[in-house]
Parts: structure tokens; C-alpha cells; sequence
């Protein structure tokens, strides 16, 4: 077997070095009556060609977003990944390495954490950002207990505009921890007022900029209104790409800013392995759930990096932890910090431009169609529509002409009749000209 | 500091004088410890019962609570700790004291330790 | 005669700067076409100001990565004995499979008719798991072990919860990894630590003691984190059950066990695989993970959304809980898991299959006995006997020494390897885990064998100042975390900003 490096005369001359006449030996501790002396029924050993002709042929049953135009957003975004990012990433000295416990043969690793973390914090205009969390929806679940923990108290209130997975695990988590969440109506409209949500034992207001259903909205009065509370604003996003073109959560007054980091290097995957980011303010740092990498020096005095303030985790601080996140997103944070590095400034916001005049344009020739009407007044590079027809027939009419033409929202609040005819449409720098003739023109021939 | 200074079995230090007792941990706990890096101090106006856990400090490997050798209201915590920390490390008897607080019951100071009984309990551990 | 280079550079170890201090404002890696002119509809709140991003080329890149790539060590290079985190080989035609057109590219929330095929690798992995473990429900979303963890203490209470009370504590072994309470805290419980017996198992009788009506659930890492097993783990199940509690066990060591132990034949009510760990996945510099876990029948109801059911020839999700049969207790993440790490486990699990996935336990444990052996005469074993898939040394070899255990993995750096685990389990004094896992040819035991026992004899030889200088050789030397905990620096400033 090609990944077993011991031979059968290793494996002899091993077993008399240890003095037992075989591997059974070792197992004496295991109850005989559990013990399996045959493998498993499930297929046997294959090779390279054979695994690969299995896997491609579960590959080839299903659509591509890269094979057809694609209209998909809803918290997951194709981006065009610069072929040098996931080159680099698949160097096995990233890949292969494990959580930099020893700093002195981790400086590679430590030192592009240290990067994303200082890039997070400049995109989000927050003080610090922590070296990545698993997802945009387990984030907001850590910020909301984060707050919990930095206010003392025990309700969060969740915009109607926030991303109902990201609300879900939540409610989810806030369940089990005995503390109470106040989920604001569905906001369609985007015209949502928390106000009257909010009172001094609201420990945080959760929203969401761009929100799911693409609004793009001020939060200064929101924050204000917070504070006066003594309420944290939290503020999440599902679109890293938006914080190129729009005022940052920090401007607007956000104490812990969480989100969605996989449109940057990372492919859509199915849904996963995602990116979950966090940044806060500088004086909630020892709340905050995650590693930390800080600046210091060796002995030498040379700078280097470490993993700090790890008194927070659990491998130290065990039940009192400010959360059980051990293994994060290492690599995925690592094709975040290159692909940004390969953007720069410049590129970047190019970037965000460039989703934002895709979406408008699409916005001007889907309002077009008879039995389509915009919902927003204000998106980034996602909008909502109002169909003349349920949202999910006409999205399966694309799918017949090889089109993926969004998300019928009624998928993410399933038994809401409200939500059958809204569609959510998403554009970036990938769609061309072309892959907008073809939704215009599917469209009109569908509704 | 001279005879009314009390330990607990969890290395806190207690001196009281008058009312008025002031709290930290002692010279064995800080060598435990190693290079203390943050303390987290009780509010002044807390009330603390015999026991309670009042503050936190750190290491960078390790993390421990103090709980309050007696019972009482916290009266000024060490701001002092929180810029320099290593005073801790450098003074644990003095200079990196905790708190002090106005003492409800003093007769709690007789189940704590004194100096002497201190020393041997320490000598015990190793 | 100078003794240091110019450039402060080492031959290959090339210092680097940060990418923020290689800026050449206006440089782009990336070429877009001119933006469209469109009309603004971002609502009067464009951003305004620089962000700071710095400005670099693609061979500017690619060299930076290449040279931050440079001073990690990693399981490409050689032998990772970490005990308790299984780091071996990551094959690369996973690598390869994860990114196939049809995979990589698949959206999350597509109409299910055009991803049956990836659903249909869902179920697939799922169906290895629940076979290689006697188990009859995965849930398949959790994103680490630790997720896990928490995805299966949330079954537990919902379970409970249905019963009426949903009791207030869980017990752990002492020995246990530190996300288990921390995920216990998480689930709303309190945590009560059970101690070993002597032979660094489990003291039944005190758990007995302790197994009250308060206790919702007893986790046990198994083998442990002492790489022992359990041996009276069908009594602990009993006695778990018997006193009303579930049985969780932390599949963090399923190395040694896959294709031999069935977790299933042993009464546990769920346990988290760790796919980063026995299924090959990278760990990629800490991540992503992946932590699907196996529910027994008592459980099974409560598995959360998303699942994939299979209908005939037609896979479908099944997303919310208003639609799931049973009694989801909620949701762990977004999506459906970490799908791209599903498709690397499976090519995983495939290539081996069920002969090799056995000889991959039986080969980690002859390993790790081949290293306890081996070294048992210099260092101190901390239990005897023989062990599972990794082995257990404590710090009295070095006693009046003058050499910590930290010192010891410190000088191993310079020897070109990765140290052991250090400092965990916390229940012996000093800890020394090896793990070495099956895919170690004897010839690289036998170096590592070599370095350790001259290190040990070293150590022995009155050099306590070689050991608390170590290392010398590696791209820093010992850093000072005293100083980065007390003033944090956990961004870069640019100069002017600077006080």
C-alpha cells in the first residue's frame, strides 16, 4: 500500500525488537469480544487511477458554478483566484504543518497570520482581528457570546436583515447556553428599526452590512443608540469583497465586527472549508474567542512572531476558555492573506468596483423584463428581486437552459409564503457580458 | 506588615490592619506562576465572601484565580498591576498587592495560616 | 574575523520582511479589465480614505511566500511526533481530487438537481464513517473536533432535555484535551474531573461514585491521551447507562483503532472523528478541519441540519429543522460542512480501504511500540506495558539534569525534527507524547531513535547550558513570550502612526 512506508521484514524485525510475536500482541488491552480479526465490509485498497476515476465520475454528475453562468451569492462567492495563491498554498511546508506550537520552526506560519491579521483589521477599521474562526456563522455566534461575556449580559437581538444560517447556529448555541435571542421580522425591505429591541439588558444588536438581502445601510445611529445602552453593536458581513467599495463596520461605530472571509482565495467549495473572521475593539481583546499571533523578539533580538494571550483558550484555561475553538482555518486565512497581498490597494478596490458596476448593470437589464421588480434601493454586488412567479420554479426553468440564476429565498426560510417570488441575484468580476445575455434572455423566456 | 499577616492554602496573602486588609499572593505562588503577564482585579465596592473568586492573574502558560482570603468590600484595587504587572514577580508582599478591602468578620483570620505554619505547609508540597 | 553575514540572512534562511513593508503604493499582482461605467448604487456610503493595503507584484509574492514557506517545519519534511494530533503523510491525489472542476466549484445553495453528484460523496463518506465505527447516523457538519464535541453534548442535552431534565454536569477524565471542558461549559454544563488509576485508565469506582442523577454525559478519549486503552471500557459504558448519562467519546485517537475497534461495539452514544487527523487531511498551519460525528440510535433523532437523505437514485439535503424527520436540535454552521474536506477523506478512505485502513491502525501501533521500546531505557515510560498508537514519557529522566522538558524539545529543533507533545496530558509530571503514526518507515524511527537517545545521554552528561540554548540553528532562537503577552503587538502599524 503506497502510503505505508513499513515492509513485512520491517514490520518482523520490529515486533522481536519489542518481544511479542505479533501485532495482535499489542492489542491485548482491547476486550477480545470488540476486537475485529477481518476488515470492515467496505471496499478494498485502490489505486491512484482508480480513485480518481470514481471521484471524477461524482464530479461530472453536478454543475459547476464554472461551467455554466452563475448568479450565486447568499454568503458564498465566486471570485477569480490568482493562480499563484493556490500554488503557493499547496507548498507542503503551509500545508503540512501543524498549529505553530514551536514558534522557532513556525515563523512562516506565524508571520502570515500576523499579516491577515493586521489586513482583517485594516479592512474592517477595527482595532484587532483574531487569526480566523471556522465560518461567517460560527463567528457571529462567538461575537454574540463574546458580548455576553464583555457586558455581563445575557440577550442578543438579531437584525431581520442578518443571514438566517448565521442566525440559526445562534439560536443554535444561545440555547444551550441559556441566554436569549430576539430575532427582528424578515427584513425584505431593508427598512428594518432595532429601537425599540433594544433596552439595558441587551448585551449586543447583531446586523448585517450588506444585510442577506444586499441593502447597504449607515449603522452610525444604530451604534449610538447602543451605546447610550451600554449595548455592543456587532456587525457582520458575508461579502469581504464589499468592504472594498463601502464605509468599514469600525467607521460606523462597530465594537466587534465578525464575517465571511472565503470570497478572497478560497473557492466556494461546496460550502466549505470556509473562513470566519473577527475583529474588535482593542479593549475587549481578552474576550476574544481564537489564537492571537503578537510581535516580540528572540534572543538574538531579531524580530519574531508567537502565538499570545493564550491564557483565553481552552488547552489552558480548559472549562473557563473564552471559547472551544482549537483548530480554526489556518490555510483558508493563508489564501486570504496571499490573494489580498496580490490585489493590493489598488487591486482591491478595483475589485470591489468592478462587482459593484457588474451587479448595477445587471440591476438596469433585469428591471427590463416584464415580471421582475428590485426590492433594493441600495446593494454591493447582490440584490433582491420580486418575480411574477414563484422564485424556485423559475430558478429550475434556468437550471433546463444551464443557468444558475440565484437563490430562491424561500430555500433559507422554508414554509414563508411571503418569500416565494423573491430571488437573490449576485454578480462579480467573473460574469461577463455574455453570462448577462443569458440570464436576461432566460428570463424573459421563463417568466 | 509584621505579626498580622495570614496565608491560605491557596497562596493568598492577607495583612490586615484595623479594618482595613490588603490582599495578594505570595512569594511561592509567584515563582509557580513565572513571568506574570495580566491581572484581572476585582471593582472597588465588591463584595466578597470568604472563598469567593476575586481576581485572576497570568502567566503565559497558565492561569489561576485568587479568592478572597476573608470576607469584606473592596476598597481600592492595585492599578498599578495593570501597567507592570511583573511587580507581582518582583515584590509579591508588597508592591504587587492585590486589593484591599474593609473586613466584615476578622475572626475569619483564625482559620488561616500564619507565617510559621505557612512555611511548613510549603515545605510539604515539594 | 565578522561572524554574521550583512544581510543578517543565513544561506537559505533569507530574513523577510512584512508584506506592509514592501509596499510600492499603486503595484498590483492583479490585472482587471477597466471598470464599466455603471450608475452607484451603494447608498451615499462609498468608502472613503486608504485602507493601507500595501502594493505588491506577482514575483514579489511569490517570493514572500516562498520565503515564510521556508521556516515552518512541517510533515513534508520529516518525521511530527505530536501526540495526539496524528500527523501523517497528506497524500496529494486528495489535493488534486478537492479540486476538480464539478467539486471545487460547486455553490452551496445550487438547485439539487445539479449536485446530486456531490451529494452522492456525502453520502458516501458518511457511509465509510458509520461503517468503520458500528454506527448508524453521522452528522457531517461540524467544522473541528472541538465543533464536534460541542455538536455531540448539544444531542445529549436535547435528549435529555426530552426526558424532562437535562441534568447539569459532565465528568471527564483529568487526562483529558482542554476543548472538552470548554465545550461542556458551551453546552451549559458544569465539569467534574475524574481521576486515573495507576495505570493511567480510568478509576471506574470513583466514576461510579460520581455517576449521579446530575450527570448528562461522561467523554473519554479512547485510546487515551496516555495512548492506553480503555480496557474496562464496556463496564464504563455500563455503568454511564445505567446511571441514566450518555457516553461520549473523543475519536481524537481513532488512529489506532480504525478497521480493528468498531466505537460502536463498545456503547458509545457518539464520538467526533477528526477527518484532519485519521483521514489524512492537512492541517494546513492550524486548519480547516473537519469534525463529523457518529450518533448511536438514542441519539440519532437529534442529529442537526443539514443531512443528506438518499431517495431512490436521488440525493436531497434536508436543511431545516420544520422539514427533518426526528428532532434536529439546531444548526452548527452554515452550509453543509466542510465539503472540500469530505472529498479529501474520502479519496482517503478509497485508497486504502477497508485492508489498509486496518493496516494503518496496526502499523501506528507497532510504531509507537517500536519507539517506547526503543527509548524506555533512557527516558522514563510513564505506564508500562504495551500502547496504542502513541506512547507516554514524563520528565524523570531528566531529574537533576538541569534540562526541562521544554529544553529537551528545544534541542530536538536543532536536530532538524519536531518535537513530541510537551506538557499534556496533564497527569503525569513534564509529559513526553510521541505519536509517530504509521506513516514513519522504520529507517526514520531509527534516526529519530538515534537523535533522542544521544540527546538523553547528552542531558545526562551535565550540559544543562546546550539544552537551555537550544535552539541555534533554527530561523529564531527562543522567543520572548513574556513580552508579547504583557504589551501585545497583534497588528502592524506603520511607522508614522507609531507614538
Amino acid at each position: 500500500m503506497r502510503y505505508l512506508p513499513l515492509g513485512q521484514s520491517d514490520r518482523e524485525e520490529m515486533l522481536k525488537d519489542i518481544g511479542v510475536s505479533s501485532v495482535d500482541d499489542l492489542f491485548v488491552d482491547v476486550p477480545k469480544s470488540v476486537l475485529l480479526d477481518t476488515p470492515v465490509d467496505l471496499p478494498k485498497t485502490a489505486g491512484e487511477m482508480q480513485v480518481e476515476r470514481s471521484i471524477s465520475a461524482m464530479a461530472r454528475k453536478n454543475l459547476g458554478t464554472s461551467q455554466a453562468p452563475s448568479f450565486l451569492g447568499g454568503g458564498a462567492y465566486r471570485h477569480h483566484v490568482p493562480a499563484a495563491v493556490d500554488h503557493l498554498i499547496q507548498r507542503g511546508e503551509f500545508l503540512t504543518s501543524y498549529t505553530p506550537y514551536q514558534p522557532e520552526v513556525s515563523q512562516g506560519t506565524l508571520q502570515y497570520l500576523f499579516e491577515f491579521q493586521t489586513q482583517v483589521s485594516m479592512l474592517t477599521g477595527m482595532d484587532v482581528a483574531n487569526a480566523s474562526l471556522y465560518d461567517g456563522a460560527t463567528a457571529t455566534a462567538e461575537a454574540v457570546m463574546m458580548a455576553a461575556r464583555v457586558t455581563k449580559r445575557k440577550k442578543a437581538v438579531l437584525s431581520g436583515g442578518l443571514h438566517p444560517h448565521y442566525r440559526d447556529v445562534t439560536l443554535t448555541q444561545a440555547r444551550f447556553m441559556d441566554f436569549a435571542v430576539e430575532s427582528a421580522d424578515v427584513d425584505v425591505e431593508g427598512k428594518e428599526d432595532l429601537t425599540a429591541l433594544i433596552d439595558d439588558k441587551t448585551a449586543c444588536v447583531v446586523v448585517q452590512n450588506p444585510s442577506f438581502f444586499g441593502h447597504v445601510k449607515d449603522l452610525t445611529g444604530l451604534a449610538e443608540t447602543c451605546h447610550e445602552k451600554g449595548v455592543l453593536l456587532v456587525v457582520a458581513f458575508g461579502e469581504v469583497v464589499s468592504l472594498g467599495a463601502i464605509t468599514p463596520p469600525g467607521a460606523m461605530g462597530a465594537d466587534i465586527v465578525v464575517g465571511e472571509g472565503q470570497s478572497l482565495g478560497n473557492a466556494v467549495n461546496y460550502g466549505g472549508p470556509y473562513l470566519g473572521l473577527m475583529a474588535c475593539r482593542q479593549k475587549f481583546v481578552r474576550q476574544m474567542p481564537g489564537r492571537l499571533v503578537g510581535e516580540t523578539t528572540d534572543v538574538e533580538g531579531r524580530r519574531g512572531w508567537v502565538l499570545t494571550l493564550s491564557t483565553r483558550e481552552q488547552h489552558i484555561r480548559r472549562e473557563k476558555a473564552t471559547s472551544n475553538i482549537c483548530t480554526n482555518s489556518g490555510l483558508c486565512a493563508l489564501a486570504f492573506n496571499m490573494h489580498l497581498t496580490m490585489l493590493g490597494e489598488v487591486g482591491f478596490t478595483k475589485l470591489a468596483k468592478i462587482n459593484h458596476a457588474h451587479a448595477s448593470l445587471l440591476v438596469d437589464r433585469l428591471e427590463e423584463i416584464s415580471g421582475v421588480e428590485l426590492v433594493n434601493e441600495s446593494f454591493f454586488n447582490e440584490f433582491t428581486l420580486r418575480l411574477s412567479k414563484p422564485a424556485t420554479e423559475v430558478v429550475d426553468a434556468l437550471v433546463e437552459k444551464e443557468i444558475l440564476g440565484g437563490i430562491p429565498v424561500s430555500r433559507l426560510y422554508p414554509g414563508d409564503s411571503d418569500m416565494a417570488d423573491l430571488l437573490l441575484v449576485a454578480a462579480t468580476e467573473v460574469n461577463t457580458v455574455e453570462d448577462m445575455d443569458a440570464l436576461v434572455n432566460g428570463l424573459k423566456e421563463v417568466l | 506588615m509584621m505579626a498580622t499577616v495570614r496565608f491560605t492554602k491557596d497562596h493568598e496573602w492577607v495583612s490586615v490592619d484595623g479594618d482595613t486588609a490588603t490582599v495578594g499572593v505570595s512569594d511561592y505562588a509567584q515563582q509557580q506562576l513565572g513571568d506574570v503577564v495580566f491581572v484581572e482585579l476585582p471593582e472597588t465596592g465588591t463584595s466578597l465572601n470568604k472563598g469567593d473568586e476575586a481576581a485572576v492573574v497570568e502567566s503565559v502558560k497558565a492561569a489561576s484565580e485568587l479568592y478572597s482570603p476573608i470576607s469584606g468590600e473592596v476598597s481600592e484595587a492595585n492599578g498599578a498591576l495593570e501597567d507592570e504587572p511583573s511587580l507581582i514577580n518582583s515584590s509579591a508582599m508588597g508592591n504587587g498587592w492585590f486589593y484591599k478591602m474593609t473586613v466584615s468578620n476578622t475572626a475569619e483570620l483564625d482559620e488561616l495560616m500564619d507565617e510559621t505554619a505557612y512555611k511548613g505547609y510549603i515545605e510539604g508540597l515539594d | 574575523m565578522p561572524t554574521h553575514s550583512i544581510s543578517g540572512n543565513r544561506g537559505l534562511q533569507i530574513e523577510e520582511q512584512l508584506i506592509f513593508e514592501q509596499d510600492n503604493p499603486g503595484q498590483t499582482g492583479v490585472d482587471y479589465p477597466d471598470i464599466p461605467q455603471a450608475k452607484n448604487r451603494l447608498g451615499g456610503l462609498d468608502r472613503e480614505g486608504e485602507i493601507g493595503l500595501p502594493g505588491l507584484s506577482e514575483p514579489q509574492v511569490v517570493r514572500h511566500y516562498m520565503r515564510l514557506s521556508q521556516k515552518n517545519y512541517a510533515i513534508d519534511s520529516g518525521v511530527y511526533p505530536l501526540g495526539s494530533c496524528t500527523m501523517k503523510h497528506n497524500p496529494r491525489l486528495n489535493e488534486k481530487m478537492a479540486r476538480l472542476p464539478g467539486l471545487a466549484d460547486l455553490h452551496p445553495l445550487q438547485p439539487m438537481q445539479t449536485t446530486q453528484g456531490a451529494m452522492e460523496l456525502m453520502s458516501s463518506c458518511a457511509n465509510w464513517l458509520c461503517t468503520l465505527t458500528n454506527m448508524p447516523v453521522v452528522a457531517m457538519s461540524p467544522a473541528a473536533g472541538a465543533h464536534g464535541e460541542l455538536c455531540g453534548l448539544m444531542a445529549v442535552r436535547a435528549a435529555l432535555e426530552d426526558q424532562g431534565y437535562a441534568r447539569t454536569k459532565v465528568l471527564v477524565p483529568e487526562s483529558a484535551h482542554g476543548t472538552n471542558p470548554a465545550s461542556a461549559h458551551l453546552c451549559g454544563y458544569s465539569v467534574e474531573s475524574i481521576p486515573a488509576k495507576e495505570n493511567g485508565r480510568v478509576n471506574l469506582d470513583v466514576l461510579k461514585e460520581k455517576l449521579d442523577g446530575e450527570v448528562a454525559c461522561f467523554m473519554l478519549t479512547n485510546p487515551n491521551t496516555c495512548g492506553l486503552f480503555e480496557n474496562e471500557i464496556l463496564d464504563i459504558a455500563k455503568a454511564v447507562h445505567d446511571a441514566g448519562a450518555y457516553f461520549y467519546c473523543d475519536g481524537a485517537n481513532f488512529n489506532a483503532i480504525v478497521g480493528v475497534v468498531r466505537p460502536g461495539d463498545l456503547g458509545i452514544d457518539c464520538m467526533h472523528i477528526n477527518l484532519h487527523k485519521t483521514f489524512s487531511t492537512p492541517h494546513g498551519g492550524g486548519g480547516p478541519g473537519s469534525g463529523p460525528v457518529v450518533f448511536s440510535e438514542a441519539l440519532a433523532p437529534y442529529v442537526p441540519v443539514p443531512y443528506v437523505v438518499q431517495e431512490g437514485d436521488t440525493y436531497r439535503l434536508v436543511e431545516d429543522e420544520a422539514s427533518a424527520e426526528g428532532k434536529p436540535f439546531g444548526r452548527m454552521k452554515s452550509f453543509h460542512g466542510q465539503f472540500g474536506v469530505f472529498v479529501r477523506a474520502l479519496s482517503y478512505m478509497m485508497s486504502l480501504g477497508s485492508d489498509g485502513l486496518r493496516q494503518v491502525a496496526r502499523d501506528a501501533v507497532l510504531n509507537a511500540n517500536y519507539l517506547a521500546v526503543k527509548l524506555e531505557g533512557s527516558l522514563s515510560r510513564s505506564y508500562e506495558g504495551v500502547c496504542m498508537h502513541e506512547v507516554l514519557f514524563d520528565d524523570r529522566f531528566l531529574k537533576d539534569t538541569g534540562v526541562t522538558t521544554l529544553d529537551f524539545a528545544k534541542a530536538l529543533l536543532d536536530e532538524g525534527v519536531h518535537p513530541m507533545t510537551m506538557y499534556f496530558p496533564l497527569v503525569v509530571h513534564g509529559a513526553l507524547l510521541m505519536e509517530p503514526t504509521e506513516t514513519e518507515s522504520k529507517q526514520s524511527l531509527d534516526q529519530f531513535i538515534e537523535m533522542v537517545l544521544g540527546l538523553t545521554e547528552r542531558a545526562k552528561g551535565d550540559n544543562a547550558r546546550y539544552f537551555e540554548q537550544a535552539p541555534r540553528m533554527t530561523p529564531r532562537r527562543r522567543l520572548d513570550e513574556t513580552a508579547a503577552a504583557r504589551k501585545p503587538v497583534l497588528k502592524w502599524v506603520p511607522p508614522t502612526e507609531e507614538a
